[in-house]
């Protein structure tokens, strides 16, 4: 398990030094990030002035190692607009973002999970077909398309709640189902096809045989092994919502980090573009690193495979 | 009749046969059951009966509608669709904050939508499958370092670096075509990897080694045609998950640039409008949903039908 979980820290850590080198590059494909900077009106004593206090002068791979080394101290340099640290700028929204990360995972799991179940309970039931039927809108639906029609339904006709903001909890409603709508129909698809798969094997047939309950039977028994897969796809998914929460805040002018993120590329802030792709993707990894150990503790197949 | 061969005085064996052969000749072939699985499958039938629709309704633009999605008329703004009062005869759907005709603009953004998300598809497929055979085909080493790499994708956040690549270069159709293009392979690689490492040990593809057929022979004309279905399946889907995302990008103002007429710049630029006309986001926002809706369906319908057994 030991050496299991080391080989998988080490991957994690190369993947996030790949990233890092590529969410770095990023800055200079614009070619020069000092006329970029110094805007279209800059002179050229401008431009070079910016050029050395910057450090834009110095070899890329000094100026990506220098940017990964405070990186990893937490100093992401200084943001262009907003004229603060990155790091604080961050920190300061993650919590807004994280909140709803959290929300929007819980209602994709509170609604895929026993909609999955039921659907593989009855198969071919009016239940399994309206799981069917809402895992192939939410597949097909723009989430930024729905944000929208929730706002014309609930904040403009209803008018029962408020269209953008994030100072009360009615703030996160809509943006929560919106972004867990999102996640839902993978985590619903995979839990019916678990579900499916489980309720036909031996074990579950034996347990019905020595006359255990329906309910310990599907609890117990059945959804405990379905389960297993659904934890790393709803790791995986907390990470891709993460990201997209940046169309999510945008659309409700949720202040959090994909709302700055959105405001930043606007801007050409490029030290809190690159911060953010960063850090984003180091919630991934996590995730991924995180449910990668729970599933080869829950599984020792996983472990020697 | 086989009692009336039988009595006739033929041999028992013989009658046997001519059973056996009958029953061949009356069981539908591979193709017709393939056909049967086709049409009985009502969500491939959707799919596709939409998508032709709608790519018609792209190639044909111009026949359909007499407005330019370009030519604006500022004294004929905003006037509502056909199902509201008001509504000029002359716009079926309307016009939008600077008179454009909106079906105009409706069904010349179906062209944008599918280029997009053909292309983006074509680009990240080859670059997909190659990783993907690769990987799959030699396994070892080139295994190692594909999956490394579909990790690292994996772990990139697509709309925050699409956009943030947008934002540097500029937007242009071509431009987030290939963006996307670059970022969507992960598929790809990842079902093409698992598909061919399926099929590489079978007997057929020894069979070709042994009598010393070229890498790229095998590839291309013993395992290619074995693991095409996946590729199709995945090549839908990648191609809905495109148009989504460059809605998205052009929703957001990082994506295609006005005056063109993008089925997400419309609902962008119809959200400002949204609290007194709402059909303005209604309209482009259905069809979005729909397109998509249509291609999803095809994709999982024609897994449903080449392979049966995973149906899930």
């Amino acid at each position: 398990m030991l050496a299991f979980a080391l080989k998988r820290l080490g991957l994690a850590v190369l993947v996030t030094l790949t990233v890092s080198l590529v969410s770095f590059s990023l800055l200079f494909m614009s070619g020069d990030p000092a006329s970029a900077i110094a805007g279209e009106n800059a002179s050229a004593t401008d431009i070079e002035a910016i050029r050395t206090l910057y450090g834009f002068d110095r070899p890329f791979l000094v100026q990506y190692t220098d940017w990964l080394f405070s990186a990893l101290r937490g100093d992401f340099g200084q943001s262009y607009y907003f004229k603060l640290p990155v790091a604080d700028l961050i920190a300061d929204r993650l919590s807004t973002t994280m909140l709803l990360g959290i929300c929007g995972i819980s209602f994709a799991l509170l609604t895929a999970v026993p909609l999955g179940v039921a659907a593989a309970v009855r198969p071919n039931s009016f239940i399994d077909r309206l799981a069917l039927f809402l895992s192939v809108m939410g597949q097909a639906m723009p989430s930024f398309w729905f944000g929208l029609v929730l706002i014309v339904i609930f904040s403009i006709n209803l008018g029962l709640l408020p269209p953008s903001g994030s100072s009360s909890w009615k703030n996160f409603v809509m943006p929560t189902v919106v972004l867990g709508y999102y996640a839902m129909p993978a985590i619903m698809r995979l839990t019916r096809a678990g579900m499916l798969e489980v309720l036909n094997a031996d074990y579950i047939r034996t347990a019905r045989a020595k006359g255990a309950s329906e309910w310990r039977v599907m609890f117990k028994h059945a959804l405990r092994n379905a389960v297993v897969p659904v934890v790393s796809l709803a790791a995986v998914q907390m990470g891709f919502m993460l990201g997209g929460s940046i169309v999510v805040e945008s659309i409700f002018a949720l202040h959090g980090a994909g709302y700055l993120a959105w405001e930043s590329i606007a801007r050409n802030d490029l030290p809190t573009v690159q911060a953010l792709i960063l850090i984003f993707s180091l919630f991934y990894i996590v995730f991924t690193f995180l449910s990668d150990l729970a599933n080869a503790w829950l599984d020792p197949r996983i472990r020697v495979g | 009749m086989p009692g009336s061969i039988r009595a006739s005085g033929w041999g028992e064996a013989m009658a046997r046969t001519i059973e056996t052969v009958a029953e061949e000749i009356r069981s539908p072939s591979p193709g017709a059951m393939l056909r049967r699985r086709i049409f009985g499958h009502y969500g491939l039938v959707f799919g596709i009966a939409v998508l032709t629709i709608i790519v018609l309704i792209a190639l044909f633009a111009p026949l359909l509608t007499s407005h330019d999605p370009y030519t604006q008329d500022l004294m004929a703004r905003m006037k509502p669709p056909f199902w509201m009062a008001g509504h000029d005869p002359d716009h079926l759907l309307g016009t939008d904050h600077l008179g454009r005709d909106y079906l105009a603009r409706l069904l010349y953004g179906a062209r944008i939508s599918l280029a997009i998300g053909a292309v983006a598809a074509l680009i990240s497929g080859l670059i997909g499958t190659a990783m993907g055979v690769a990987a799959g085909y030699f396994g070892g080493k080139v295994d190692l370092v594909v999956t490394f790499l579909i990790n690292v994708r994996l772990a990139m956040p697509v709309v925050l670096v699409a956009l943030a690549v947008v934002a540097i270069l500029g937007g242009s159709l071509e431009v987030v075509i290939v963006v996307l293009g670059l970022l969507l392979w992960d598929r790809f690689a990842v079902v093409m990897r698992s598909s061919v490492m399926q099929v590489r040990d079978l007997e057929y593809v020894n069979a070709a080694k042994a009598i010393g057929c070229s890498v790229p022979r095998i590839v291309l004309s013993e395992i290619m045609p074995n693991v095409l279905n996946n590729l199709i399946v995945v090549a839908t889907l990648e191609m809905a998950h495109a148009i989504l995302l460059e809605a998205a990008l052009s929703f957001l103002g990082l994506g295609v640039q006005p005056p063109t007429p993008s089925w997400g710049l419309m609902i962008s630029e119809g959200k400002q409008m949204m609290l007194f006309e709402p059909w303005l986001i209604a309209i482009p926002g259905v069809a979005l949903f729909i397109l998509v809706l249509a291609i999803n369906l095809l994709g999982d319908g024609l897994r449903d039908v080449t392979a049966p057994e995973n149906r899930g």
